[in-house]
């Protein structure tokens, strides 16, 4: 019963700020709407048990993804007139987009109508089952090599946004702090002996 | 009724409401007396004397201190910015506070005891540290400043970096102890003094430390106030309890970094003769004495106690560093630091070398 | 980089120097006075508050000569005269704006009778508007009441005029 409400307060928190990510007219605070729905759906993970999920959707796109959208959305200073601009030439696009995800919202639904045993529910485990541990074992025991070849496309990923971005610049001038630190009195300053000069 | 039964009749949620009370009490208290604490030590350093004048019923010159500034900020206007963002002006410090004490919440504080025993609850630490960020990033947006743009910016961009090395340092203590617990984590450190965390992987303790103070936005990496270029950043716009609020989330934010390191490197509520002396020794007999030096609570507030005053101590000695060097540190000293030692812990682990024998 | 100081960056020793000189100046005796208990010495020479003397008959010193006035830097000093019933020329009005002073000392220096002095009074403050102006009257009582202090300073530095 508890679990009821709690599913249906945070729901509706979820509805609402998902509505206020596509409605607010300030960009930040789109990303804000952002940030409260990942924050709602870490809770509803919670609440089916899912704690490792529920943890690592803060940590990794409201603790990290997010803040550097954030980032970039606040330094941009986005025209929203001028991206408001072709919203009725492709709001077919976007219905499109909608049915799509509609349709595949109902047969998921259906198909669990329909009794076809795609998805089982979930059998809830003991309370000291350590749903961490599990995951864990499954990741790096039976999805090892697809677990290893997504790190790797990650780290691909990367490596081309630093190359991307470490394209050499003509004239640019830069200091190697390293070698500013090592830097010793011997290397700057040259001390001179000399005999000192009469004025004739 | 005696007390022992009324409190055993309490359901669980009436327990932890208590532990929950009683901890946020104990950290406001302790937040309000590390301040004066921090201005003791840093004049002390100074060859000053810090705040002496304010004695509470004439005892320790200095002690009311705290309160006599909590007085007056509380009486002092809160001022909004015309041109800011009300509510999020409004809310940005209850949000750099919220995660400084929620994640006591799984602090193991005694042997067998946290409030919440939960299995990721180094994840939670990670994700809920994570999170503080967003009060500094919205108070330097909301108030429509400059100076407080540039220092939420200069946070935002200097808590994500740490908060990978912070990781990757983390990453090792879980393979030293297996497990994501944080009360597991320290049982697994079972043992005297060198068999805490902190020896085998001392240059992941080194890391987590820096990138802990860094985490906070301490001294020497405060750039995110840096007042000597950018005012006081993000809190700029900021007066009375509002700023306040700030202050208290710093020193929460501190408490809970030294008490994290305490627990993941210094073998938190463990006693150093742990492992030395047999649990069932006499000398565990002795009153006061022996539960003095038996494992308890008392432990990790020394340990805690201590890492503050280190954490003082760096702001007391060490200038500020400047963005570009902070950056630099973070991104190409510490992390590969973590990686490298990272891989030399998982050799020790595949060769059972150190503690890994057994 | 060479070696060396890779080793040195690496193993924090300069940091570590860095720490150990502030940990060994946490038990160093410490410097701060306790203010109102405790004052650092003061010399017969500081500037302070002002004031016009007398001389030991009761007579005042000022002889309306404006030097003062015409000396002053910073304009502080308002100064009018007339002649007193005795027939000697003396000040109706001697003003000096505490708030545009600058404590040179060129007044006092300036006077020719030693009727303008700064004293060793440091510790004075105004809670209204105007108070930072002193009148002659107010000038007249700091100097009669500190007479003994400006007497002791002044004989003191005198050797050295």
């Amino acid at each position: 019963m508890l679990v009821q409400i709690l599913f249906y307060a945070f729901a509706t928190v979820l509805m609402g700020s998902a509505l206020g990510v596509i409605l607010s007219r300030n960009p930040v605070h789109s990303a804000l709407y952002l940030v409260l729905a990942f924050f709602t759906s870490a809770a509803l993970w919670l609440l089916i048990e899912a704690e490792f999920l529920a943890i690592v959707l803060v940590l990794v796109y409201v603790g990290a993804v997010m803040v550097l959208f954030l980032f970039v959305v606040m330094m941009l200073d986005i025209n929203v007139e001028e991206v408001r601009k072709g919203f009725t030439r492709h709001a077919w696009l976007g219905w499109l987009t909608v049915l799509a995800l509609v349709a595949e919202i109902v047969g998921v639904v259906a198909v669990k109508q329909l009794g076809i045993d795609v998805t089982k529910a979930a059998v809830p485990v003991a309370a000291d089952h350590s749903n961490t541990a599990e995951l864990g074992k499954v990741l790096y025991t039976t999805y090892v090599y697809p677990f290893e070849l997504a790190a790797v496309v990650l780290l691909v990923a990367i490596v081309a946004a630093i190359v991307l971005t470490m394209r050499k610049r003509q004239g640019l001038k830069l200091q190697d702090v390293g070698a500013q630190v090592a830097t010793r009195r011997e290397d700057r300053v040259r001390l001179v002996k000399m005999q000192a000069e009469r004025r004739e | 009724m005696d007390f022992a039964a009324l409190w055993n009749s309490l359901p669980d949620y009436a327990h932890s409401g208590v532990f929950i009370v009683a901890v946020t009490l104990v950290l406001v208290v302790s937040v309000a007396m590390l301040t004066l604490w921090e201005r003791k030590l840093i004049g002390w350093m100074q060859l000053r004397r810090g705040p002496n004048r304010v004695a509470i019923f004439g005892l320790l010159p200095g002690l009311g201190q705290p309160f006599a500034d909590v007085i007056k900020l509380l009486i002092k206007e809160v001022l909004v910015p015309a041109q800011s963002s009300k509510f999020l002006f409004r809310i940005a410090p209850a949000i750099t506070l919220v995660p400084a004490f929620a994640t006591w919440a799984v602090m193991p504080l005694a042997p067998g005891f946290s409030i919440a025993n939960v299995d990721a609850g180094l994840l939670y630490v990670l994700a809920l540290t994570s999170v503080g960020v967003y009060g500094v990033i919205l108070a330097g947006w909301a108030s429509n400043s400059k100076y407080a743009f540039l220092g939420a910016m200069r946070s935002a961009a200097q808590i994500v970096a740490y908060e990978i090395a912070m990781g990757f340092a983390l990453v090792g203590v879980i393979m030293a102890s297996g497990s994501l617990n944080l009360g597991t984590i320290v049982e697994k450190q079972h043992g005297a003094f060198l068999a805490w965390n902190w020896f085998w992987l001392f240059p992941l303790f080194i890391v987590y430390f820096i990138s802990a103070v860094a985490e906070t936005n301490r001294a020497p990496f405060d750039v995110a106030e840096g007042e000597s270029e950018i005012v006081a950043g993000f809190h700029v716009e900021y007066s009375g309890i509002a700023f306040a609020l700030f202050f208290l989330a710093e020193y929460a934010n501190m408490i809970l970094v030294s008490a994290l390191i305490s627990v993941f490197f210094m073998g938190g509520w463990l006693s150093p003769l742990d492992g030395i002396v047999a649990a069932d020794s006499a000398l565990f007999q002795i009153p006061l004495l022996g539960t003095l030096l038996n494992n308890g609570l008392h432990w990790l507030v020394a340990k805690t106690f201590f890492f503050l005053c280190v954490i003082i101590w760096l702001r007391a000695t060490f200038p500020r560093y400047r963005y570009d060097q902070i950056m630099r540190l973070g991104w190409k000293v510490l992390i590969p630091v973590t990686i490298i030692w990272i891989a030399v812990e998982g050799l020790m682990v595949y060769f059972k070398i150190g503690p890994w024998s057994a | 980089m060479s070696r060396a100081s890779f080793f040195k960056t690496f193993l924090l020793t300069e940091l570590l120097q860095g720490m150990a000189l502030t940990f060994r100046t946490l038990f160093r005796p410490k410097v701060t006075l306790n203010y109102p208990e405790e004052k650092a010495p003061q010399s017969v020479r500081f500037r302070g508050l002002h004031a016009l003397r007398r001389y030991p008959n009761g007579e005042e010193r000022c002889i309306a000569c404006k030097l003062c006035e015409a000396t002053c830097p910073a304009l502080a000093i308002t100064i009018e005269s007339d002649v007193a019933d005795d027939g000697t020329r003396r000040t109706t009005r001697y003003d000096i704006d505490l708030f545009k002073c600058i404590y040179c000392g060129f007044c006092e220096e300036a006077c020719p009778v030693d009727a303008i002095v700064e004293t060793r009074i440091h510790e004075y403050h105004m809670e209204h508007r105007g108070e930072n102006i002193m009148t002659k009257d107010k000038l007249l009582a700091v100097g009669d009441r500190y007479e003994a202090m400006i007497n002791a300073d002044k004989s003191a530095d005198a050797r050295y005029r």
